[in-house]
């Protein structure tokens, strides 16, 4: 079958992004939004040791559920008020917000590495490894994630590592699939099969052609999963099996508040939209990203 | 003397939905050392397909290919990059995207594995001018570039190993008129300075008739004829090889589109016509042309696949 003509001189001179009508990519308010928040929140977990005001873990019963600034009777050395021990919460929310990007970037990390390496080998290799690949998705699809992970901290006890082992092995369905997708439609392309006829390996093709040219697709998707692993240790947290206590994980604060949020409803309130709102950002970012290079890299 | 490229009983098709498609169907030509051979036809009679057998990308499911005698199949990636290299239709898919001109045209020699860096330098540098392009271009990214440019790139990276045979796949149908005569130009001088043997696909036959000194009809997958450059274009004999010379656009104004007594019904390759597989658009067609198959009837230097020649 003879190669399709593509349009001549339509790939550079025009700018796609400038023809696709309503606001896309950084063009956006939502991509800064989002971008802001990850940044803010980045710049909370990385720098937490040096900008908590109080110890997170610093017990004092004397002072236990102070009111946060805006209601009356607050502290003013507490500015989001103290947990139902005497924790500063401003402190153990900033230190959550690092236990919580922590396991997002880490969860996304190992299900990256493993997504992304049966997808490239599926969609690069096709016939039977495809198969496999695409077995192996279809398994992993048929599992519930928050089940099996309750059912594998339940069983082994929480701790970080496992958290992060346990998610990462059961959320690398989307990366598996972006990256088989878009490493069959690079595949094919002229300069793929220019690259085997110099003589490359295929190590060489996959590592120095490929990857590279489906990088955009799978950082955006790693954003996703960053969000979506941040949520399910939320929930895990909650569910009493995430990270174990006193780390302050955004999903363990709201555990722990919420046998007290019938008096002090804030305390369940902050937790829960620090989390709504790092998700929304990440989402919001993600969505950008995705409109910048999808604009731009599509084939 | 063994041929440049040996191509032995080749046939290959692919598996589309229920049905197969029959891409290229027992050819068979060869291309002496020097020699230009143009394969002209329309869309989807196998061209480019039998281009990526040749370039060992497809494996033939029957037939074989050989490369100054050796079997493309058994050959080791790096002595085939030395032997064979391509030039691709489209330059702006056949450049990587994200890579300089500088490491695009250095790939073949980095997969070599035995070339040092400052080597590899001067020899990138030297086959960008000798294509026409500055050293100042191999720090660009293919997007920065024109389509000319772009296509001077591909052309420097199938040489810069300096093979014997290059496969020009439609290199210039993607390009701008004014662009073309360049490249097809730069493709004959460097022919004639490296003493390259080139296939030269096109379904331009202004181009081919330009640069090929054989030229080999394809229809659906089979090729029907085949001639030296100035016998086909002046005596063609299959009925379909005439009508592809009766189709060229001449410049006179106000005679529109030829008619060339085709009939406006496309072949379809998923479903080859019985007997001759040309008789269903032919315009001299006879009953016994839907049942016989046509012999290939042999001429000095050539042949014709048709019944109803002599």
């Amino acid at each position: 079958m003879s190669v399709t003509a593509t349009d001549p001189g339509s790939s550079v001179e025009s700018s796609p992004r400038s023809s696709r009508g309503p606001r896309r990519g950084w063009r956006s308010a939502g991509t800064w939004f989002g971008a802001v928040i990850v940044g803010i929140a980045a710049f909370c977990a990385i720098f937490a040791p040096l900008l908590v005001p109080h110890d997170p873990f610093a017990q004092d019963l004397g002072k236990r559920l102070l009111v946060p600034f805006w209601m009356d009777g607050s502290n003013p050395e507490h500015l989001l008020g103290t947990d139902q021990l005497g924790r500063d919460y401003l402190s153990r929310l900033i230190w959550g917000c690092r236990i919580s990007m922590l396991i997002g970037v880490t969860v996304s990390f190992v299900s990256g590495l493993i997504g992304i390496t049966l997808g490239v080998i599926g969609g690069f290799l096709g016939g039977r490894a495809d198969d496999a690949v695409l077995f192996a998705i279809t398994t992993r699809l048929s599992l519930p994630v928050v089940l099996v992970a309750l059912a594998v901290v339940g069983l082994l006890g929480s701790s970080m590592t496992l958290l992060v082992i346990t998610l990462g092995l059961l959320l690398w369905d989307r990366f598996a699939v972006v990256s088989r997708a878009t490493t069959m439609q690079v595949r094919n392309l002229d300069y793929v099969a220019a690259a085997w006829c110099a003589g490359c390996s295929r190590f060489r093709i996959l590592t120095r052609e490929v990857l590279p040219n489906i990088a955009s697709h799978l950082v955006v998707v790693a954003t996703l999963e960053i969000a979506l692993a941040i949520l399910l240790e939320a929930a895990l947290s909650f569910l009493g099996l995430g990270v174990p206590p006193p780390l302050p994980s955004w999903g363990l604060m709201i555990a722990e508040a919420k046998d007290y949020m019938f008096f002090s409803p804030w305390i369940i309130m902050i937790p829960g939209v620090a989390l709504f709102v790092l998700v929304l950002g990440i989402n919001l970012l993600g969505d950008g990203l995705r409109d910048q290079f999808g604009a731009r890299t599509a084939p | 003397m063994t041929d440049a490229i040996d191509v032995r009983h080749v046939a290959k098709t692919f598996a589309v939905g229920k049905g197969r498609v029959v891409a290229v169907d027992d050819v068979s030509f060869s291309i002496p050392a020097g020699g230009v051979l143009g394969v002209v036809g329309e869309s989807g009679c196998g061209k480019s397909t039998l281009a990526r057998v040749i370039l060992g990308l497809l494996a033939p499911d029957s037939g074989e290919v050989e490369i100054e005698g050796q079997k493309i199949a058994g050959l080791d990636r790096r002595a085939r990059a030395r032997l064979i290299q391509p030039v691709f239709q489209d330059p702006f898919s056949s450049l990587n995207p994200l890579t300089r001109i500088r490491d695009i045209v250095a790939l073949p020699l980095v997969a070599q594995g035995s070339l040092g860096r400052a080597k590899i330098a001067r020899t990138v540098d030297e086959m960008l001018s000798r294509v026409g392009l500055s050293a100042e271009m191999g720090r660009r990214l293919p997007a920065e570039l024109s389509g000319g440019q772009r296509q001077r790139v591909a052309i420097a990276r199938a040489l810069v190993l300096r093979p014997r045979i290059v496969v020009c796949d439609e290199p210039t149908s993607a390009l701008d008129v004014s662009v073309q005569a360049q490249i097809l130009n730069l493709l004959a001088e460097l022919r004639r300075d490296l003493g390259l043997t080139y296939l030269f696909i096109s379904h331009n036959l202004a181009v081919v008739e330009h640069v090929a000194s054989e030229v080999a009809v394809m229809y659906l997958g089979r090729l029907v004829e085949r001639a030296p450059t100035e016998r086909l274009f002046a005596q063609p004999e299959h009925p379909y090889t005439k009508a592809l010379l009766a189709s060229v656009l001449t410049p006179e104004p106000g005679l529109g589109v030829p008619d060339v007594g085709l009939g406006d019904t496309m072949p379809d390759p998923a479903n080859i016509p019985s007997g001759c597989r040309f008789h269903p658009r032919c315009p001299i067609a006879e009953p016994r042309c839907a049942t016989e198959t046509p012999p290939f009837k042999p001429r000095p230097a050539g042949g014709v696949e048709c019944l109803l020649v002599p």
